[in-house]
């Protein structure tokens, strides 16, 4: 679990003198379902620079997933992007076509995607080598024999033990965790520009989480890629991310460094979820808080705060007002909350 | 250490593509009537190959004075009303059905998948006009659809090519449903996010990763088509439809005999059972390469 010290160590010395590479303004992404339509973002705006790691949370359905997605142009019917912008190096993603050549060598060879499910994630009739071996064909112009080497030498560098025999194998024979090891290999073959990871670990154990996010840690590093941990897990980015989106209802409700999000949380979402996190280092007897009630259904959404049915610090303009704009505090540091949470009861 | 150790755990799971072969092999001929089947089919197979060199006669050669012979040494099978050795004919026979057969599968193979994948990836109004389109072409029973098509083909093709183009077009449908719903299922999967999101088009997508996925069903239909159609071709060239004389086809062989049916029951009798011992042999090597390559599907086609 996350320790104070270890957060200040990692983002103070990152935050000078770097390009900003990915910036997202005002995205939007509906779903028109026959209920009524789906906000499943709604406006939301972040950037990410070069080589920075960054954390997007919230719980399911609040938009994480579907706002990456929408960045790599991957929303199928019924939904649509309707609004905002996507600039990846100086150009705006979304006026490419969808299955266009432009963002198709986006894909893959500048942003990269790893997903959830390890188990599914890979073809099941394709060895490991046919599906490694593609992207490099495919982006990188490479021979057949070129590409089986490098493919080798990516899954030893994902800490694949006896590469050369084990490409050739077919991914049931790998476990749960060597496949995403795999997964990650074929993400970062093309030495993206960004590595987009959705909820990399949520389906492995404990113990194999660990130790992927070290290892995608030391990836990123290594082939000086940025990435974006998608995750509902606050404990996974503690310790990794220099900077956290907290994402509610589609929308980003605060915004900070790691260090302002576990040090002094501003809205009152965030404060739920770290009250409800178990800490090692604090005294015993605390009771773990849990947020109460559900994530609003995001068909005919009040305009009001999303989070004004379960918030324990509503003030009198909550169920007045639309919902709170983000509001700078300090540095980085952005909040969309017009109760007053300064509170130390953290 | 740790590492060490599981490369050595990887090297003895190594041979496991071996004993996937393994399995396949004993699944497929566990069952005694499978590789029975599978016998037919070879003997057939070689039968048709070979026929020029394993006919006793030419099958083509009417024989003088030779006229509705009983079987005997010299004419095992007996010969037909124009003295023709009914045992060459049947040889002979075999090419024309597996002719048929092979050609038109591949043929609605290549036509019908395509379009099955092309409707279930895309999906939307793509996908209503193309599955719609097979619904109306499956509305007709395939051998009266046959027989429409062999008539308005007539024309323009000649013989046992009218037969083959016939029952391409009438057996098309059944591999754009099967595909299409494989496509359905399989496109919802986790690794074809992933293979749009490295970048990969719709094409290398659907070529590359939704149809070796969807192969295990189609060899199955495959197989099993290859029997309907050989029984549709007898039907076909009952009726008078296909093969020209003095052309070998099982199904005019049994039209030709059926005017002696009590007196010269080999005439009919003879290319009767070989329909059905194919068409038997067909079907259940479909059958057990069902249950050998995929256990999911068992009873599923």
């Amino acid at each position: 679990m996350p320790s104070t010290l270890g957060l200040e160590a990692c983002s103070s010395d990152k935050e000078q003198n770097m390009a900003e590479l990915l910036k997202v303004e005002n995205l939007k992404t509906q779903f028109h379902t026959e209920s009524g339509v789906v906000k499943a973002v709604d406006g939301i705006s972040y950037y990410i620079d070069e080589r920075e790691i960054i954390g997007l949370v919230g719980e399911s359905g609040c938009g994480k997933s579907v706002s990456q997605l929408s960045v790599m142009q991957l929303i199928s019917t019924p939904g649509k992007i309707v609004g905002g912008e996507v600039i990846f190096e100086g150009k705006d993603l979304l006026k490419y076509k969808t299955h266009g050549p432009e963002m198709r060598s986006v894909r893959g060879a500048k942003i990269a995607m790893i997903f959830q499910e390890p188990m599914t994630s890979l073809n099941p009739v394709l060895t490991v080598n046919q599906q490694l071996t593609e992207m490099l064909e495919l982006h990188l112009k490479m021979s057949k024999k070129a590409a089986r080497g490098r493919a080798i030498e990516l899954l030893g560098m994902v800490g694949i033990p006896d590469a050369q025999n084990r490409i050739d194998d077919y991914p049931h024979q790998f476990s749960g965790g060597m496949r995403q090891r795999v997964m990650i290999a074929m993400a970062l073959s093309c030495s993206p520009k960004i590595l987009i990871a959705d909820e990399p670990t949520t389906a492995l154990d404990v113990t194999t989480q660990a130790q992927l996010l070290e290892l995608m840690k030391d990836m990123v590093e290594r082939l000086q890629t940025s990435l974006v941990i998608v995750t509902h897990n606050l404990g996974v980015v503690a310790r990794y991310a220099q900077r956290i989106y907290i994402m509610y209802a589609g929308r980003i409700v605060e915004a900070g460094t790691t260090k302002d999000i576990f040090g002094k949380p501003r809205h009152p979402y965030t404060i739920g979820l770290l009250k409800c996190i178990p800490r090692l280092d604090e005294e015993e007897g605390r009771k773990l808080v849990p947020i109460k009630g559900l994530p609003p259904n995001l068909i005919n959404m009040p305009p009001t705060c999303a989070f004004l049915p379960r918030c324990s610090y509503k003030v009198g303009r909550c169920s007045k007002e639309p919902w709170p704009p983000l509001k700078n505090l300090h540095g980085q540091h952005y909040v969309s909350c017009y109760a007053n949470t300064e509170v130390k009861d953290k | 250490m740790v590492e060490k150790h599981t490369s050595e755990i990887a090297f003895s799971e190594a041979p496991v593509r071996v004993s996937e072969w393994r399995r396949f092999r004993r699944v497929f001929f566990e069952r005694k009537l499978v590789t029975f089947g599978l016998v037919i089919l070879l003997l057939m197979v070689i039968a048709a190959v070979f026929a020029p060199l394993l006919v006793p006669y030419d099958p083509y050669q009417p024989g003088k004075g030779e006229s509705l012979l009983q079987p005997s040494t010299k004419h095992l099978l007996g010969t037909d009303l124009l003295g023709r050795d009914t045992l060459s004919r049947l040889i002979y026979g075999a090419r024309t059905a597996l002719m048929v057969g092979f050609i038109s599968v591949f043929t609605s193979f290549f036509i019908g998948v395509p379009l099955g994948i092309i409707a279930g990836y895309f999906g939307g109004i793509i996908n209503m006009v193309i599955m719609r389109a097979m619904d109306a072409l499956m509305c007709f029973p395939m051998l009266l659809l046959a027989l429409f098509l062999a008539a308005v083909l007539k024309d323009y093709f000649s013989g046992i090519w009218v037969v083959i183009i016939a029952l391409s077009i009438a057996i098309i449908p059944g591999y754009a449903r099967v595909t299409h719903g494989v496509t359905l299922s399989i496109k919802e999967n986790d690794y074809i996010m992933a293979q749009r999101a490295m970048g990969s088009s719709n094409t290398r997508v659907m070529l590359g990763h939704i149809l070796p996925n969807a192969f295990p069903p189609l060899i199955v239909l495959m197989t099993m088509q290859l029997g309907a159609l050989i029984l549709a071709e007898a039907g076909l060239s009952f009726l008078g439809i296909g093969i020209d004389p003095p052309g070998a086809a099982w199904g005019a062989m049994v039209y030709d005999g059926y005017r002696y049916l009590a007196n010269h029951p080999v005439l009919w009798l003879a290319p009767g059972i070989a329909i059905a011992l194919v068409v038997f042999a067909f079907n259940i090597v479909g059958d057990g390469l069902r249950d050998a390559l995929d256990p999911r599907l068992r009873g599923l086609l």
